[in-house]
């Protein structure tokens, strides 16, 4: 059975003022139908531009692909036709974003803005379209779905808004669902009822999720696998639990140290030193090498490569051995 | 030093209120839609009562809307509450004017949610940090200034030979480092973090939380932490509000409102922190609120959180519980206080 979808070796640079920004250098990933992957980084790390690419929402120029290949269940989208790319979003991929309020269009009722997607690849009547969107916001469990259907986005709270979002990616049956930090401008509370909703939409229609965050806990929550990523690399792969539960990077392992827990009360948090490096000169060898407790001579002169670290794992570092037992952030 | 720092005796001794907060009401009008339409008002702060003890941390936690921010401005003496007083060292701030005004207002010292946006971009460091000895010129005679403010760049982890630079030189990490060196310029006793390290990167808000916490133990600073990162909230607080719509529903010590939580929001809220029911050593089962807060402008009748109470009876929407002790210094909003587990159907 071919993967859902493939990345091969993408490579993405942004031309700014300053010079030319290095956003993704070389990102591979797989998923297969009915798989959870979480991608975890900080700002700048190339997660929402690797979302972007898949989807083909990049502004271009600045970014300019560089190289690589997306292959959603093997067909080339970086070589597909503006047409084809246009068939395929909506009913095999489609994409939740951050801000709610953006995404939908402020002055259309949000049943024509889901209703249009019926109309458009189904060819649907007014009428159906309007009958389906309800139907559609019932699945996402808005309360009263058939009297809210023709009320505007800033009708709604935040929570609603992004059950809409959802509502119009999952309309026409997506393999493939991109949420790219689905959660961020959320309440808690909140949060948990999306999460809910998106990880039983998943488990229902066998679907593929890709769900891009710099929260830890959401990625523990949700996701079967993560990838972590760094200035425009994945460092380290793997399922989620043995990925976060026993890092073989020193990056994964530094994230889930600083996160806070009950037993550091009242003692400092172990801290990564420092900040991510300047995108726009990365340097040779492991971009995370200056703050990297482990780091010698080999690592500021070659970049580590991904390899095997096991069963389903990858890391992309020279010290993956030596991560569980001897790494300590200073505190 | 340039401030002593003081001992774990003093720290005890100097634990009596520094600011408290009395029956603060803070009501902003609404626009009207009509000319005669009837008057109404969001009710962001409605009745509420806390006390910031000297060299301790209050943290404040709630959603969206219940009033977290206006608290902080109102506590900073930024916006005068439309009724109630706010007591710094016993005296009513907003009946201060003039010079006594502005000895206090010293005193303190806010910290902002967006590092860029609250310094101002055509002023280099070393102007953003001389502003506040501008403005109270007797603090630090004007010869000192420059060794004082290169002082504070080391207090906070900055190298005072990038004086020069502008906040865009900065990450976002170091410019919070810039508001803090700001907000310590004074001597403040009281500091008030909104959420001051939520827009930061994960590796980078644990170098910020440890500053905090560093500069706490070295000047004896008070501080009042608001955020929504839920388990930041407990790692730095001594003691910890919950919010809700306006009022505060739980206060306690951190352990009392988070391992013991007794209102049923505070329970809710915090089993909805997946960051919290992983690192935590108790169990906390995921209790689902439905829907939203209600709007502050016509918050339900009775306890307020009776629309989304899982264990609401018919008497909490006919009147309002008082805030009442439950144990030595725990006080809860809640006609059936205690732990939820056992009671859900």
């Amino acid at each position: 059975m071919t993967q859902l979808l493939e990345v091969r070796d993408l490579r993405v640079q942004f031309s700014t003022a300053q010079g030319t920004a290095t956003a993704i250098n070389g990102v591979n990933l797989s998923l297969e139908h009915g798989q959870s992957l979480g991608i975890l980084g900080e700002s700048g790390s190339g997660k929402s531009v690797t979302a972007r690419t898949i989807m083909g929402l990049l502004d271009m120029p600045p970014a300019k692909i560089n190289g690589g290949e997306i292959l959603l269940e093997g067909e080339d989208l970086l070589t597909a036709t503006a047409k084809r790319r246009r068939q395929l979003t909506g009913p095999v991929m489609s994409m939740v974003f951050q801000d709610a309020l953006s995404a939908l269009n402020p002055v259309h009722p949000v049943g024509r803005q889901i209703g249009e997607l019926y109309r458009v690849h189904r060819g649907y009547s007014r009428k159906a379209a309007k009958a389906a969107a309800i139907e559609m916001m019932d699945r996402v469990r808005i309360p009263a779905a058939a009297s809210r259907v023709n009320d505007y986005p800033h009708q709604f709270s935040g929570g609603m808004r992004q059950r809409i979002v959802i509502a119009m990616a999952l309309a026409l049956d997506p393999q493939l669902l991109i949420a790219d930090e689905p959660t961020t401008a959320l309440d808690v509370t909140v949060q948990a009822q999306i999460l809910e909703l998106l990880k039983e939409q998943q488990a229902e229609n066998n679907m593929g999720l890709i769900l891009i965050t710099h929260d830890i806990s959401v990625v523990r929550e949700v996701t079967d696998q993560v990838a972590v990523m760094y200035a425009g690399r994945i460092v380290e792969q793997g399922p989620t639990a043995h990925v976060l539960g026993d890092p073989r990077h020193p990056y994964t392992l530094g994230l889930s140290q600083s996160v806070a827990n009950e037993d550091l009360k009242g003692r400092r948090l172990p801290a990564i030193e420092g900040s991510p490096p300047d995108l726009l000169a990365l340097p040779r060898g492991c971009s995370f090498a200056n703050r990297c407790p482990l780091a010698d001579e080999q690592c500021s002169s070659s970049a580590p490569p991904l390899e095997s670290v096991g069963a389903g794992r990858t890391s992309a570092c020279f010290h993956s051995g030596k991560v569980a037992s001897n790494v300590a952030y200073s505190n | 030093m340039l401030h002593t720092a003081i001992d774990n005796d003093e720290r005890a001794v100097a634990s009596s209120p520094i600011m408290e907060l009395r029956g603060i009401k803070m009501h902003y009008p609404v626009a009207k839609p009509m000319p005669f339409a009837p008057k109404k008002v969001v009710k962001a702060l409605d009745g509420v009562d806390l006390k910031v003890l000297g060299s301790q941390t209050l943290g404040i936690i709630g959603e969206s809307g219940c009033g977290k921010s206006t608290l902080a401005r109102v506590l900073s003496g930024l916006e005068k509450p439309t009724e109630g007083k706010v007591l710094f060292d016993g005296v009513d701030i907003n009946e201060l004017r003039g010079a006594e005004r502005a000895a206090m207002r010293r005193n303190i010292q806010l910290i902002f949610q967006d590092p860029y946006a609250s310094l101002d971009p055509r002023m280099t460091v070393e102007q953003i940090l001389s502003e506040p000895f501008e403005i109270h010129p007797d603090l630090v005679p004007k010869g000192g200034r420059k060794a004082k403010i290169a002082e504070l760049m080391e207090l906070v982890g900055l190298n005072p030979d990038h004086l020069g630079r502008y906040p865009h030189n900065f990450s976002g990490g170091q410019q919070q480092r810039i508001g803090i060196a700001r907000g310590i310029a004074l001597n403040p006793k009281v500091l008030i973090c909104d959420e001051a390290v939520s827009a930061l990167d994960v590796s980078v808000r644990a170098q910020v939380v440890n500053l905090l916490q560093d500069l706490q133990r070295e000047l004896g600073l008070s501080f009042v932490f608001i955020a929504h990162d839920l388990q930041i909230v407990r790692h730095i607080s001594d003691a910890v509000a919950t919010m809700y719509l306006g009022r505060v529903v739980e206060q306690g010590s951190y352990a009392q409102v988070y391992d013991h939580s007794s209102h049923p929001y505070t329970q809710a809220l915090l089993s909805a922190a997946p960051e919290l029911r992983q690192g935590s050593n108790t169990a906390r089962e995921l209790i689902m609120l439905q829907g939203d807060p209600p709007s502050p402008i016509d918050p339900p009748a009775g306890c307020r959180f009776h629309t989304r109470c899982p264990i609401a009876q018919p008497s909490c929407s006919a009147s309002e519980p008082d805030l009442e002790e439950t144990a030595q210094g725990h006080q809860v909003r809640c006609f059936f206080p205690g732990p939820l587990a056992g009671r859900l159907n």
